[in-house]
């Protein structure tokens, strides 16, 4: 029974797809061995990943002094890249909440990827303020615990821990999300693995999910519920994280709009990634009838929208740092002080990056081009890089006094953790690629009988869905655990 | 136990299940268990399962992250260790609880969200080193399976669940 869409839609399944064939297609990524291309992406990354590793421990052993930081300016690169990489990791959460909420089922054939960029994300940013502790192995004081000097507790009027809860909540309930729907594909793999170790894996993966119709009734309300729960947790997670900013007195920090504008900013980020992702990955795991131009276009028109939001909100901050007539507001990194300072090459890369190329967005042969989007994804990955570089360096480099008036260099071990971060975010990604189900196999046949190209044209020519019922089974009596073995 | 005999039915299409549940339910056979790849919408009424209660017990989840939050919160900050941050001393909860809110609502989600998926993993027996029990691998690739305890009326139920469309109808020892 599905449920009527209009034939003028476009299919969302290319191709004479059966339910099995979607199997197959899944299937075959992790059945099958990697390519030349995955082993030559893996180890680079790996390198990547090694070096900032490498990094990691020199900043711990040394201490963070060996990063650029100053006495005025303590939060830099560490800070810019755990907001950058939070804001990645929303939009997987949007697509497979939100966009499960307005029933969208596009998001189906890219809400599993979408999720797994968010955890891989949100890996990389718990890195970030764990280093930046400079003792990481004290981490757990950020827990609600006494500490050993007495019952001195964790401050809940911060907003630095307001972002600890949020983020771990954050995690923690995405990983959840994102485990329960993978268990009816991980099922699907184990009961047609062929061999034995692979069979025992996926079993214990699947969590021994047999596929009862009371089990899909609670995994459909399970479903639900956590996208509506998910919804305003996303939303908080991000007006927390600029809460770390705004509820302090810098100029240029102190301000109502971050909230929603670093939500707008953090989707437009990790709309972005998802391109960049899926662009390199619908074709190397050949899933080209499954993320087609139209889901591109969809998420390029996302992008136009959030990117919108952020540009306004970009111009609302320089209007506002004018308007105060406020020379400290002169300083902050949207105002002409920073558009003629030192730091104008960051102003221009984010208004160039942010706000100029995803207006080519709006032509609907660039909205429906691969390579383009690919392209333009790239650039707003860099742009919202520099946003928050912008927010975080152009600000503390100008103080009250100009005794504190500071600039901000980085040092190789500031760029290595950063290059490290994009590599084990990639290690981790090309991994799973290779062992996990990268589509939401069982939603996907949900959705293959209204949206899928070959049952719409049959529907345009009036054939039902519902096949004809010849019957002609024959009833055997078998024997159970031949059954079982199939 | 003595072992019972079950037919196994299998069916390749969700609309043709649907409708082959809903004429087994009608000539008041019992549907024991129907194994299906994917959800199918309105299966769950077809077969008669009683609606699921899991949202249910995630709003009482949530309650109690809420009161597990504002405890905390009024314990640490206001009771036992009294602070002066910013000049804003910790005088009442309710005075500072602004500043809770956003704890207030992170547990909320995060014991909603984390008690109602193990709720729902111990209530449909799922959990690591559980053994699938789909009886065929198909059920989870593009088969549905119906189960249907028999005891001496194998030959209509043969009948007419080949009427109803499955493409294959087994009668196997239930243990």
């Amino acid at each position: 029974m599905s449920h009527y869409e209009a034939p003028i839609r476009e299919p969302l399944v290319l191709g004479d797809k059966s339910y099995h064939d979607i199997t197959e297609d899944i299937a075959k990524p992790i059945e099958g061995k990697a390519n030349k291309n995955w082993y030559m992406a893996f180890y680079i990354s790996l390198a990547a990943m090694l070096w900032g590793f490498g990094c990691i421990f020199y900043t711990v052993g040394t201490g963070i002094g060996v990063w650029g930081l100053s006495k005025n300016i303590g939060w830099a690169w560490d800070i810019t890249n755990f907001v950058w990489w939070v804001g990645i990791g929303h939009a997987g959460t949007l697509i497979s909440a939100v966009l499960l909420l307005f029933r969208q089922k596009w998001r189906m054939a890219i809400n599993r990827s979408a999720e797994a960029m968010t955890i891989f994300a949100v890996f990389q940013a718990g890195l970030f303020p764990i280093i930046h502790m400079g003792r990481p192995w004290n981490g757990y004081w950020v827990m609600p615990i006494p500490n050993q000097f007495g019952s001195l507790w964790v401050n809940f009027n911060s907003p630095l821990l307001w972002d600890v809860f949020a983020i771990s909540t954050y995690l923690s309930v995405s990983l959840v999300f994102w485990w329960t729907g993978l268990l009816p594909d991980f099922a699907m793999i184990r009961d047609r693995a062929v061999k034995p170790f692979q069979k025992k894996i996926y079993a214990l993966l699947s969590f021994g999910w047999s596929g009862r119709a009371k089990d899909w009734q609670r995994f459909e309300e399970v479903s639900l519920v956590l996208a509506g729960l998910a919804t305003p947790l996303v939303l908080s997670v991000h007006t927390i994280v600029s809460m770390d900013f705004a509820t302090s007195i810098n100029p240029g920090w102190h301000s109502t709009i971050f909230p929603p504008y670093f939500v707008a900013g953090a989707i437009f980020s990790g709309f972005a990634m998802v391109q960049t992702l899926l662009g390199i990955m619908r074709k190397v795991t050949n899933m080209e009838d499954y993320i087609t131009r139209l889901h591109v276009e969809y998420m390029n028109i996302v992008i136009i929208l959030t990117g919108g939001i952020v540009a306004v909100a970009y111009a609302t901050e320089f209007f506002i740092a004018w308007y105060t007539g406020s020379p400290y507001e002169n300083y902050t990194y949207l105002s002409v002080g920073a558009a003629t300072g030192p730091y104008a090459w960051a102003f221009y890369s984010l208004l160039f990056f942010n706000i100029l190329t995803p207006q080519l967005l709006w032509f609907k042969k660039i909205r429906r081009s691969f390579i383009w989007s690919f392209i333009i994804s790239i650039f707003i990955n860099i742009g919202m890089w520099f946003e928050r570089f912008d927010i975080i360096a152009i600000v503390l480099s100008k103080g009250h006094l100009p005794s504190t008036w500071w600039r901000f260099e980085p040092t190789f071990v500031d760029v290595g953790i950063f290059i490290g971060t994009i590599g084990f975010f990639f290690v981790l990604f090309l991994l799973y690629a290779r062992t996990f189900p990268v589509i939401a196999q069982a939603e996907v046949k949900t959705i293959l009988k209204s949206s899928g190209e070959f049952y719409k044209k049959r529907r345009e020519e009036g054939i039902p869905t519902k096949p004809s019922i010849v019957a002609n089974a024959k009833s055997k009596e078998v024997n159970p655990d031949n059954n079982k073995k199939g | 136990m003595e072992s019972s005999k079950v037919i196994h039915a299998f069916y390749n299409d969700d609309e043709v299940l649907l409708d082959a549940v809903k004429a087994v339910k009608a000539k008041h056979h019992h549907i024991e268990e129907v194994f299906c790849p994917f959800p199918v919408h309105g299966l769950d009424k077809a077969m008669g399962l009683a609606p699921t209660r899991l949202a249910i017990t995630a709003f009482f989840y949530g309650i109690t992250g809420l009161a597990v939050a504002i405890w905390m919160t009024n314990y640490i900050m206001i009771q036992d260790w009294p602070q002066d941050i910013g000049g804003k001393p910790s005088f009442s909860w309710i005075d500072n609880m602004p500043a809770f809110v956003p704890i207030m609502f992170e547990l909320t989600v995060f014991f909603a969200a984390h008690l109602m998926v193990i709720t729902f993993y111990m209530r449909s027996r799922i959990w690591p080193f559980k053994e699938a029990e789909n009886p065929d691998p198909r059920t989870t690739d593009d088969h549905f399976l119906m189960e249907i305890p028999v005891s001496d009326n194998v030959d209509a139920l043969t009948a007419l669940l080949t009427e109803t469309g499955a493409v294959e109808i087994n009668i196997v020892d239930k243990h």
